[in-house]
């Protein structure tokens, strides 16, 4: 297939920008990636500059990858990762449009390259157990309801992409604080510090520059690992209960 | 040199007991005077990071990555082994560790090994108490399954992201550390040396990735948790940015790197579609539970599968062989990793592969979605299910087993594997080989350690199973922080180490040189390319079997490789800049070196042994081993030109050594 990519290029982060155009051969059974290591190749056969771009286990899990593809964080299809989309969602002759996350808390480095440690930041404000190695009793001494271990690995489940700011409008990052303070809160061994941990983390999200949230769902949608918005209402419950003093937990 | 492995004297079941309540400690108001360098951020280099933390040391650590939760630990799927015996079917620690050892064919330490099993236990409780979301049974308790080459349910999980899931844990830990102080972390920087100050390691010059500055970091010592090598072969189930450059820069600063040659192909892949392909995708192994694996046994239903006439579902139960249950009664379909691939190779070799290019075999859970159906009908009150309602109660529960797995098989195909048996075939995955260190987890050059996939101390010459998160676990959370108290307690009156030293500058310098070079070669092949050729060779060579002919060829192959690098390789941009080419430019480099040293190791071992299968040494089909005159580790020192051999003999106290047997 005979594709056209229109792709963000920006030296770095003083340079302003701007999109290229350019033509790449692709088949149906490449990955989007594998597409743009053609696209790289061809350019390094002509001695130009390639495209950076964020990459490694190509396998949807360690959230490196993160183009806006045709507007949409991570590409057409619902719960894809960029590295997990294939050509074959794509028509010949298509124009492809690729940008790197917009978000003022994720400065661009290079072309598609931008700088998410901001959510490091986050997680460490706050999103852990403090227990020291060896301090652990049996593990089998907590028993936990299944379903409730279910829910808690649903939150867990993020990748730390960053898809879910790029896709809201106010470029929040509500669905990621939410789901990791989610994954401790729910458990009995993260309930202990879950006041302090939300607060904590709410803080530093708000310290980072990102957005609000407004309810608008954008996160849910584009979110690879499919992290339900609820999340985020029960971030604000815990994070109300935690400044009125009747927070206990996330349950 | 001879190589002391330094395991403590004793009964095997007292070692670690015995040595730990002996051995000279750091105290606390001197662990603050002291800096630990740790290297990598994935299961082994986070959890010794942030266990070290704890501990009062003052810790730099350091990842190529964006951030340390991307270390590819992350992409580990199946499960993590504990002898806990929690389901009581008689699982022990002594059990773990016979196992290990049979799995690894009788090439690892036994000490270091019953080490392992004995914190195996601990470090499923170290996860649960940070919040590792473990699947659980209704009761509450922590569920468990199996995985090849064993006979007990002893492995742990989390859906099919057990690795994330620890990964995640041992990041949080590690983010602690960093709030609190103890621990600096710096991301996007890659080791591109080790420096050396009076023998010891004393420091480390990084690249930070984004400005392409040199920088020196000096510490008392220097903890390597780099991973393993897999990516020399180009395509494996590797990340991309997985690289063998710590540890090959260690190797020429004079560390050993010992059995480069065992190398873990995993049976379980998605078959490679074409010449574009990047990467190779695994499937875990936890699927062989339920997965029955076979091809057609006549040629006219291959063909018809092949050209698309045919789908699997079409080929009739008796024309079906179900080649591992027909080789390995004992074990079937839950035969170790290098038994399941030799087979799957065996059949494709024969003509019965069932796909396009020849190379694949069937992973079929049709057997099971009839088992589950008709059980939960069972459970439901309903003890005459009609087919369809069996279908869909068996589907949901191999889906709520193995959904994400079964979802990223379509993804990748296109096909959905509920309704046609998966495709497989075996893929680079694991290298058993790594840095040689002793007991303390010690490589030869004093104050430098090796953990997890970076060393070679625990698997022998194949792995099993759901092994890999619990070894860089219980190296970084459960062993080098107390080895490593073996060489710092003698270092509590050695001043801060000076960044200025002359050896520092002697990296420094030798380091810009060496990437100057390549940037300056402006040659007309991609870095690209030449990883894909030296894949390939890797592959024919020093790939699923071996022979001494083809391993000669191999080597020469690589170093006519390497000339052609160094004169015609095409690198973009400078070095001070943030230059992804450069990056993969000095990584492929040192894998091209690398390989040579994979292809010596294969040639002197003349058997079979687990993930290294010798064509000439074969008895019935199966890997003949010679314990006689190799039951060693090979530790090379290398040079281009000559590289030398250290041999340290494996002394087996406590197991007889066997022919092992899975039928």
């Amino acid at each position: 297939m005979d594709l056209i990519l229109k792709v963000w290029r920006q030296k770095n982060n003083a340079d302003s920008g701007r999109f290229e155009k350019y033509k790449v051969k692709a088949n149906e059974h490449m990955s989007f990636l594998e597409m743009m290591d053609v696209l790289n190749e061809d350019l390094l056969a002509k001695k130009e500059e390639p495209i950076a771009f964020e990459h490694d286990c190509r396998e949807g899990i360690c959230g490196s990858c993160n183009m806006v593809i045709d507007g949409r964080p991570h590409g057409p299809n619902n719960g894809t990762t960029t590295c997990q989309l294939h050509m074959r969602f794509f028509k010949d002759g298509d124009t492809i449009t690729v940008e790197p996350w917009r978000v003022k808390a994720f400065p661009v480095i290079k072309d598609l390259v931008v700088d998410r440690s901001a959510f490091d930041r986050i997680i460490q404000s706050g999103g852990y157990i403090s227990v020291n190695t060896g301090q652990a009793q049996d593990a089998n001494a907590i028993p936990i309801e299944k379903d409730l271990a279910g829910q808690a690995f649903d939150a867990a489940t993020c990748i730390g992409c960053g898809a879910c700011a790029a896709a809201c409008p106010n470029a929040s990052a509500m669905l990621f604080t939410s789901a990791k303070i989610n994954h401790l809160g729910l458990l009995p061994q993260g309930e202990v510090e879950h006041s302090k941990r939300v607060q904590a983390m709410v803080t530093q999200m708000d310290e980072e520059g990102f957005g609000m949230c407004s309810n608008t769902g954008a996160c849910e949608v584009d979110c690879p690992k499919e992290i339900s918005i609820s999340n985020i209402a029960l971030m604000n419950r815990s994070y109300f209960g935690s400044v009125f003093g009747s927070d206990k937990g996330s349950k | 040199m001879k190589l002391d492995g330094k395991t403590p004297k004793g009964p095997l079941d007292d070692k670690w007991t015995n040595y730990r309540s002996k051995m000279d400690l750091v105290a606390p108001n001197n662990k603050r005077r002291l800096d630990v360098i740790v290297v990598g951020t994935g299961l082994a280099g986070a959890s010794a990071a942030s266990t070290l933390g704890e501990l009062g040391y003052n810790v730099k650590c350091f990842t190529f990555h964006d951030s340390p939760r991307r270390a590819h630990s992350i992409a580990a799927q199946g499960g993590i082994n504990a002898a806990k015996n929690y389901q009581n079917d008689g699982d022990s620690v002594y059990r773990l560790f016979y196992d290990t050892i049979k799995g690894g064919d009788y090439r690892s330490r036994e000490s270091n090994v019953h080490r392992l099993a004995e914190v195996s236990r601990n470090i499923i409780d170290q996860a649960a108490a940070q919040g590792v979301p473990f699947a659980r049974e209704y009761g509450g308790l922590l569920a468990n399954r199996s995985f090849g080459g064993v006979q007990v349910s002893r492995t742990f999980y989390a859906r099919g992201q057990t690795g994330q899931q620890l990964l995640l844990g041992a990041y949080q830990s590690l983010s602690r550390q960093i709030s609190l102080g103890s621990v600096k972390m710096y991301n996007r920087h890659e080791m591109l040396d080790v420096v050396k100050i009076d023998g010891k390691a004393r420091g480390i010059i990084a690249r930070n990735l984004l400005t392409g500055e040199l920088e020196r970091h000096a510490a008392h010592c220097v903890v390597l948790a780099t991973g393993g090598y897999g990516n020399v072969f180009y395509l494996s189930t590797n990340a991309m940015g997985s690289n063998v450059t710590a540890a090959w820069r260690a190797v020429k600063r004079g560390a050993y790197m010992a059995n480069p040659c065992y190398t873990q192909i995993h049976p379980t892949c998605i078959p490679v579609s074409g010449d574009y392909q990047s990467k190779l995708t695994l499937m875990s192994e936890s699927l062989r539970n339920d997965g029955r694996v076979w091809v057609p046994k006549k040629k006219e239903d291959v063909m018809a599968i092949r050209e698309g006439r045919k789908t699997g579902n079409d080929v009739p139960e008796e024309d079906r062989d179900y080649y591992l249950e027909r080789r390995y009664p004992a074990f079937g379909n839950l035969v170790p990793r290098d038994v399941a691939s030799r087979a799957a190779k065996v059949v494709c070799d024969e003509g019965h592969g069932v796909n396009s290019t020849g190379l694949a075999v069937y992973l079929d859970f049709s057997d099971a979605i009839q088992r589950y159906g008709k059980s939960e009908a069972n459970t439901m009150g309903n003890h005459n299910p009609d087919a369809a309602t069996i279908k869909r109660l068996g589907t949901a529960v191999i889906e709520a087993k193995y959904g994400n797995l079964f979802e990223m098989y379509e993804k990748i195909t296109g096909e959905n594997p509920y309704v046609y048996p998966m495709k497989i075939y075996p893929a680079v995955h694991y290298t058993m080989g790594g840095l040689w260190v002793d007991y303390n987890l010690e490589t030869n050059v004093p104050g430098l350690f090796a953990l997890g996939e970076a060393n070679f101390s625990d698997h022998g010459a194949n792995r099993l199973g759901a092994s890999a998160l619990m070894q860089g676990l219980a190296d970084g959370y459960f062993v080098l922080p107390y080895t490593i108290g073996t060489f710092l307690c003698n270092e509590i009156r050695t001043p801060k180490i000076d960044p200025n030293a002359p050896e520092f500058e002697e990296a420094e310098t030798s380091t810009r040189t060496r990437l100057e070079k390549i940037l300056n070669i402006k040659g007309n092949q991609t870095v690209e390319s030449f990883h894909r050729r030296l894949g390939k060779i890797m592959w024919e060579y020093c790939g699923m079997s071996r022979s001494a002919e083809g391993l000669k060829k191999g080597r020469q192959m690589i170093r006519d490789l390497k000339a052609e690098f160094h004169r015609d390789v095409f690198v973009p941009g400078t070095q001070a800049e943030f230059n992804p080419e450069l990056e993969k430019a000095l990584r492929v480099a040192d894998f091209i070196e690398l390989g040579e040293n994979m292809m010596v190791d294969a040639l002197d071992r003349n058997e079979s042994c687990g993930g290294h299968y010798r064509e000439e040494y074969t008895e019935n089909g199966e890997a003949q081993r010679n314990d006689e005159d190799y039951t060693y580790v090979s530790a090379w020192e290398w040079d281009d030109d000559q590289p030398i051999l250290h041999k340290e003999e494996l002394i087996f106290e406590n197991v007889e050594l066997k022919t092992r047997s899975y039928k």
